[in-house]
């Protein structure tokens, strides 16, 4: 790779941000869409099922163990996987994989937060609840969920920001998103959409991140110090 | 310390893990695809050397780099600025790991230095994070006892405050290494090497054995890396704050 | 041993300075309890942790055996002065003995010989080495962790401790029972003790003379009978409760007001206190059965003496004079 000088660079960078933002919006869609569908997905799997896990911790720590077990595996080896699965149905590569690969990470976070969201409820409170006459549901509803949310947030933080990174990744199973530009700019040698690219996405992240801490904090409960713990 | 005194819920989960492990063996021996993936033994061997290069090194200049840099950041002196650079520091973790490796490209060309600089700063920063909080709860009276009974600063980092964040710090460097062991297939991009090569040029040339070969070895090792700082964690940290040891 | 010349200690705030510590002087002598007794931020606690500097003073002196403490390096003064806060302090990531041993470990005592104190410590202690020794400080109960807490203290065997209201996280029953070996320990080992507490009644109960602080003054300084006879102000009498007298009366045993039987006579089963009893107790009696004396017997029922309404006021009235 020559080496430009760098005001070169950042000149001729920016110039190519300029020229190609239709390009980049229409990229980020595609990020955000396999993004939002994995999230989505996982969180009406996760929380269910870290409410549904409370029951018996033998089977909260089984299904966690799992999930990190899940978590450890890199994600283009998860791609690699699911890829000869899904040509079976002639989905092996593109949007398909990438959005299961990434609903599959965004679980772990999802699942365990609520289910330790939902654990910490103050034992107290839950008993006020149940002494007032509240159902089960009521009781989820009303007094549990509220109070878990924040932390719940935090998880869908965490994972939102991990399907940012595998999204990207997955460019380079015909996926599309901002990680097209840091392929291409590899294969082509070209610095400014390696640059591009890599601004793209972090400023993705960050964005994303902080919209979700400030969600987090509109929706803690008043009285609750909630702390913010990926 | 006997077998014995491993939590016996612990034991379930892995017992769990190697039936599952066994249930996929047969399934790829079924399917004919172990046959494939067994052709490019010799790849895996020598890619995984490269691998683990890569993994090694980054990974062991990410844990003296983060520990260092979090206790350094956690000390009072620095109290005001500590608080930016954490929010620094979270920012920047939040950047995907392929953006980062793709600025060392840039920067640094291509090639396994730009790689194993990328996989640095990327294994660093939540080691950074968590040995900073880690250290920043323990409690503040066990600190103030220390310097009651004439502790001097050195003996009170070491003595009391690291060993009590320990259990923290090494949750945080388990899961930078996992994550560290997980991305980097993604230094065969820019020319590291590993077996992300096997993966990659599988995917390109819609090779399922060539996939799996790289893919199921980096999935083993990633496991075995969680494994081996999983048991850093339980025998490495005093038992009087070590959760995963509650006699 | 211990004299604190005009010590002072301010703090600046957005709304001025603010004394933390005003010009307290005072002297402590050898072998003596001295309690600093106050509301909460009077000070005393302050106080305290100037004398091991975890506190720089503002103005005025800490003399220790003569030595202004100025001159000594901190750490090394702190190693020689044993000092036991409230929540504890027991280091949970080190043992039972390795937590006693820290000061000695700092001052270059080698393993066995450390080990081996911890060990003699413990028995002191009746809190068998073989069992506790190595255990951590998350499997102690409260008042066994309080009590090691206070052993650490005692490693070097250090002529001054420094005690944190030590006492205050224990429920009221294990307090009792760990300032009553307290008191056995200090009448054995004499040691030169601060004690701070915000509790009258642990003040009256350890103090050989207690410091009575209000909005970092020290009020009065005196020993706790004189305190609760003769408050020197409306502050302090208003601390020290409208009991006060009652108080006192608790400080008083049986043997000190006995007087000979003379030619009364008790009933068989007439209600009587023994020599150690106070005279809260017998005050008590006096109410419950309308009695102006009682009868004084010992383990085996023999009569040693009676005590009379008339002998206490007369002993108040004495200790009042004084």
């Amino acid at each position: 790779m020559p080496s430009l000088s760098a005001k070169r660079t950042n000149v001729e960078t920016l110039f190519f941000i300029l020229h190609n933002l239709p390009a980049i919006g229409e990229r980020t869609l595609e990020h955000l869409s396999i993004v939002s569908v994995a999230v989505g997905v996982a969180i009406i799997t996760g929380v269910p099922l870290g409410i549904a896990i409370t029951q018996s911790r033998r089977i909260a720590d089984t299904v966690l163990y799992l999930g990190s077990i899940v978590m450890t595996i890199p994600s283009i080896a998860l791609f690699g996987i699911l890829i000869p699965i899904l040509s079976k149905i002639g989905q092996g590569i593109g949007w398909l994989p990438a959005v299961i690969a990434a609903m599959l990470y965004a679980q772990l976070p999802i699942v365990r937060n609520t289910y330790t969201a939902i654990r910490n409820v103050d034992p107290a409170l839950r008993s006020a609840a149940i002494g007032m006459g509240m159902s089960v549901s009521q009781r989820l509803a009303r007094v549990e969920i509220p109070i878990a949310l924040p932390v719940i947030i935090a998880g869908v933080r965490v994972a939102v920001v991990i399907n940012i990174g595998v999204t990207a990744i997955a460019a380079y199973i015909g996926a599309g998103g901002l990680g097209t530009f840091i392929s291409r700019g590899i294969s082509q040698s070209d610095i400014r959409q390696l640059i591009t690219g890599a601004l793209a996405l972090g400023l993705l992240a960050i964005a994303a991140d902080y919209s979700l801490a400030w969600l987090q904090r509109r929706l803690t409960p008043r009285g609750v110090a909630a702390r913010a713990s990926p | 310390m006997t077998a014995s005194s491993v939590p016996a819920r612990s034991r379930l989960p892995y017992w769990v893990l190697l039936a599952i492990a066994l249930a996929l063996t047969w399934g790829l021996y079924a399917s004919g695809l172990a046959a494939d993936i067994l052709r490019y033994k010799k790849d895996i061997a020598y890619l995984i050397r490269q691998h683990l290069m890569l993994v090694a090194v980054s990974g062991s200049a990410a844990i003296v780099f983060g520990i260092g840099i979090g206790i350094w950041l956690s000390r009072p002196w620095l109290a005001r600025w500590a608080e930016a650079a954490i929010q620094a520091v979270n920012m920047l973790t939040s950047i995907p790991t392929l953006g980062k490796l793709a600025l060392m490209m840039s920067f640094l060309g291509i090639g396994p230095l730009p790689a194993i600089v990328g996989l640095w700063i990327a294994t660093l920063l939540p080691i950074i994070r968590n040995t900073y909080e880690g250290i920043r709860v323990v409690p503040s009276h066990l600190v103030d006892a220390a310097r009651g009974m004439g502790m001097g600063a050195t003996a009170i980092l070491w003595r009391v405050e690291v060993p009590n964040a320990l259990f923290v710090i090494l949750a945080g460097v388990r899961t930078a290494m996992a994550v560290n062991v997980g991305t980097a297939p993604i230094a065969f991009l820019i020319g590291g090497g590993g077996l992300g090569e096997l993966i990659f040029t599988g995917i390109d040339l819609q090779q399922h054995g060539m996939m799996l070969a790289g893919a199921i070895p980096t999935a083993l090792l990633a496991v075995a890396v969680d494994f081996l700082f999983g048991q850093a964690q339980y025998w490495l940290v005093p038992r009087g704050v070590n959760p995963l040891r509650d006699a | 041993m211990i004299r604190l010349q005009a010590l002072t200690k301010t703090y600046a705030t957005p709304k001025g300075s603010v004394s933390a510590v005003d010009r307290v002087s005072l002297e402590v002598h050898e072998g003596e309890t001295c309690v600093l007794l106050g509301p909460s931020g009077c000070g005393k606690t302050t106080t305290l942790r100037m004398i091991n500097r975890l506190v720089v003073p503002t103005s005025g002196k800490i003399f220790l055996n003569g030595r202004d403490t100025d001159s000594v390096d901190p750490v090394e003064l702190r190693r020689g002065i044993g000092y036991v806060i409230q929540q504890i302090g027991l280091f949970p990531n080190m043992t039972v003995a390795e937590n006693i041993g820290v000061v000695p470990r700092l001052l270059g005592w080698d393993a066995v010989r450390r080990r081996r104190r911890a060990e003699e410590l413990l028995s002191l202690l009746a809190l068998p080495p073989a069992d506790c020794a190595d255990r951590y400080p998350n499997e102690l109960s409260g008042g066994h962790a309080q009590r090691i807490g206070v052993a650490r203290a005692r490693a070097v065997d250090p002529p001054v401790l420094l005690m944190d209201e030590p006492f205050a996280a224990l429920d009221p029953v294990n307090r009792e029972a760990i300032q009553d070996e307290f008191l056995r320990m200090q009448r054995t080992l004499r040691k030169t003790i601060l004690f701070v507490s915000h509790d009258i009644d642990e003040a009256v109960k350890m103090a050989d003379r207690i410091a009575i602080f209000h909005a970092g003054r020290l009020v009065q300084f005196a020993p706790p009978d004189e305190l609760l006879a003769h408050p020197a102000d409306t502050f302090v009498a208003g601390f020290v409760g409208s009991d006060r007298t009652l108080k006192r009366l608790r400080l008083i045993r049986v043997r000190e007001v006995l007087a000979p039987v003379g030619d009364r006579t008790f009933a068989m089963n007439a209600p009587h206190v023994s020599p150690d009893d106070d005279l809260r107790r017998v005050a008590a009696l006096f109410l419950e059965h309308g009695n102006e004396s009682l009868v004084c017997v010992d383990s085996s029922s023999r009569v040693l003496g009676v005590v009379t309404r008339e002998a206490i006021a007369q002993r108040l009235a004495l200790q009042d004079a004084q």
